[in-house]
């Protein structure tokens, strides 16, 4: 349902992806994990176009895009591509100005017209799905970062993209927040939203992804059932960085 | 009733009515139009093709660089020169909103620029074109680190007006030096004028205290907090 073919993104003389292709299935729920520096925010990133590739095909249900160095890819289209996604960021980015039922229906209001009653009967729908419905009138800066993180996926849901784009969704909370945030993810998961997230917490991707994706140096190494790849990964490079993610893990659990 | 007092309550009615017709509209009016002109340079130098920057940077270093009464000079008394002949209220206005545009476009421009990336990136991840975002997401939150200096130039506006004194206008500053010269009591009399500069600034000042508290009902930027 979704594909990314041959995506390359250059940085100057930087080469970031070289080349990677993968498929994501509907209702699946991807991780892309790897070291910083790897690739996996910018492929995530190329996906609903906030980074234009290089080069390579962008596919979303219907609609797809062909990028070429050297040639511009107009911006309705790129629209078009992105209105068929969500994303949730690492540092949230909720809009400070508006209250979090605000923040839900600005999407639905300002980018597809619906009027504000109808947008504020889903967006309260949404906020009572993840758990926000008694902050509804709260502005951001009074929420805690979990609270926050579960108001932006709300937001994300609300035009009902055909995936859910997540960047490091729990890198800035402590551990008891982050908890939060990945049992919201999981619920969505077992309802059968498709996601793909970049992540380096082993147990978000573990508790909710069946699909793992392990990109180094701007490729792919290794790719397939998360089980295996966390679990029984086939390649060294793959072996030394899942060791080096559950030795973190481990500390962080004996530190707190 | 002291003789100073007398003289103050009687050039009162004079110097409140060329406030009213004059330095209040030339301020309202310039520093309107001023702002509108700031935002068009500022999103041009943000966002123009490579011509429109040089051309912002060339009009800010222009009005920022000469002194006000020098354009007004310019305006009033050096443009007949090549034809171009302006009632003294307009050449004012004119002056008074290119200077104000340029000081506002520098506001403009450091106030959009320091909203955080990641805001635009939200605005569009939802589906926002970049003139949904800046309107939606962008000028509000760039509006709030705005007022304060803008505040700053709005004030220092009301009492620039009195520099229209110079190429004619008859504002208020002209009322009293009109005053003056019938009555011969400086003192008194740019007293007087000073204290109603001062009791506008002070209204402004006011404002200013209000709509920031209005602006800042929702707290600061938002940083990833856990």
């Amino acid at each position: 349902m979704i594909g990314l073919a041959n995506i390359g993104k250059r940085f100057g003389d930087n080469l970031v992806l070289k080349g990677v292709t993968v498929a994501i299935a509907e209702g699946s729920v991807t991780a892309l994990v790897g070291p910083s520096g790897g690739g996996k925010s910018t492929l995530l990133r190329c996906i609903n176009l906030l980074e234009i590739p290089t080069s390579g095909t962008v596919r979303i249900g219907d609609e797809t895009l062909e990028f070429r160095p050297g040639v511009r890819v107009p911006t309705a289209d790129i629209r078009r591509l992105r209105l068929q996604t969500g994303m949730v960021f690492q540092n949230f980015q909720l809009f400070p100005h508006r209250t979090a039922i605000e923040n839900v229906m600005e999407g639905l209001v300002t980018v597809l017209g619906w009027s504000s009653q109808k947008a504020h009967e889903r967006a309260l729908a949404l906020l009572e799905k993840v758990g926000m419905a008694h902050k509804a009138d709260a502005w951001p800066a009074t929420l805690s970062g979990g609270q926050q993180q579960r108001v932006a996926i709300a937001r994300a849901l609300a035009p009902s993209p055909k995936v859910l784009l997540c960047d490091e969704p729990t890198s800035a909370l402590d551990p008891e927040l982050a908890q939060e945030v990945v049992d919201v993810l999981g619920q969505l998961a077992s309802e059968g939203t498709t996601m793909v997230m970049a992540t380096h917490d082993l147990r978000l991707a573990s508790k909710i992804a069946q699909e793992a994706v392990f990109l180094d140096a701007g490729v792919i190494v290794e790719q397939g059932p998360s089980a295996t790849l966390f679990g029984n990964p086939e390649r060294e490079r793959t072996k030394r960085f899942i060791a080096t993610l559950k030795q973190e893990a481990a500390d962080k659990e004996a530190g707190a | 009733m002291p003789h100073w007092l007398q003289l103050m309550l009687d050039s009162l009615p004079s110097l409140l009515w060329a406030a009213l017709i004059f330095t209040v509209p030339l301020t309202l009016l310039s520093f309107v139009l001023g702002l509108t002109v700031g935002l068009g340079a500022a999103l041009g130098r943000l966002f123009g093709p490579k011509p429109v920057v040089a051309l912002v940077r060339f009009y800010v270093w222009i009005f920022r660089g000469t002194p006000l009464l020098v354009q007004l000079f310019l305006i009033f008394y050096g443009l007949p020169s090549v034809g171009i002949l302006l009632d003294a209220f307009t050449a004012a206005l004119i002056g008074f909103t290119l200077n104000i545009g340029a000081y506002t476009s520098e506001i403009i421009r450091a106030a959009i620029g320091s909203v955080p990336k990641g805001q635009w990136e939200a605005a569009y991840s939802i589906g926002m074109t970049w003139s949904q975002a800046m309107r939606r997401t962008i000028l509000p939150q760039a509006g709030r680190v705005a007022v304060p200096p803008l505040s700053n130039t709005f004030i220092s506006l009301v009492k620039d007006t009195s520099l229209a004194a110079a190429i004619t206008v008859p504002e208020m500053f002209q009322a009293a030096q009109r005053i003056v010269a019938t009555t011969y009591e400086p003192l008194i009399l740019y007293v007087e004028a000073a204290i109603l500069y001062l009791a506008m600034s002070s209204v402004l000042s006011a404002l200013q205290t209000r709509l920031e508290g209005r602006l800042n009902r929702y707290g600061g930027f938002l940083e990833a907090r856990s």
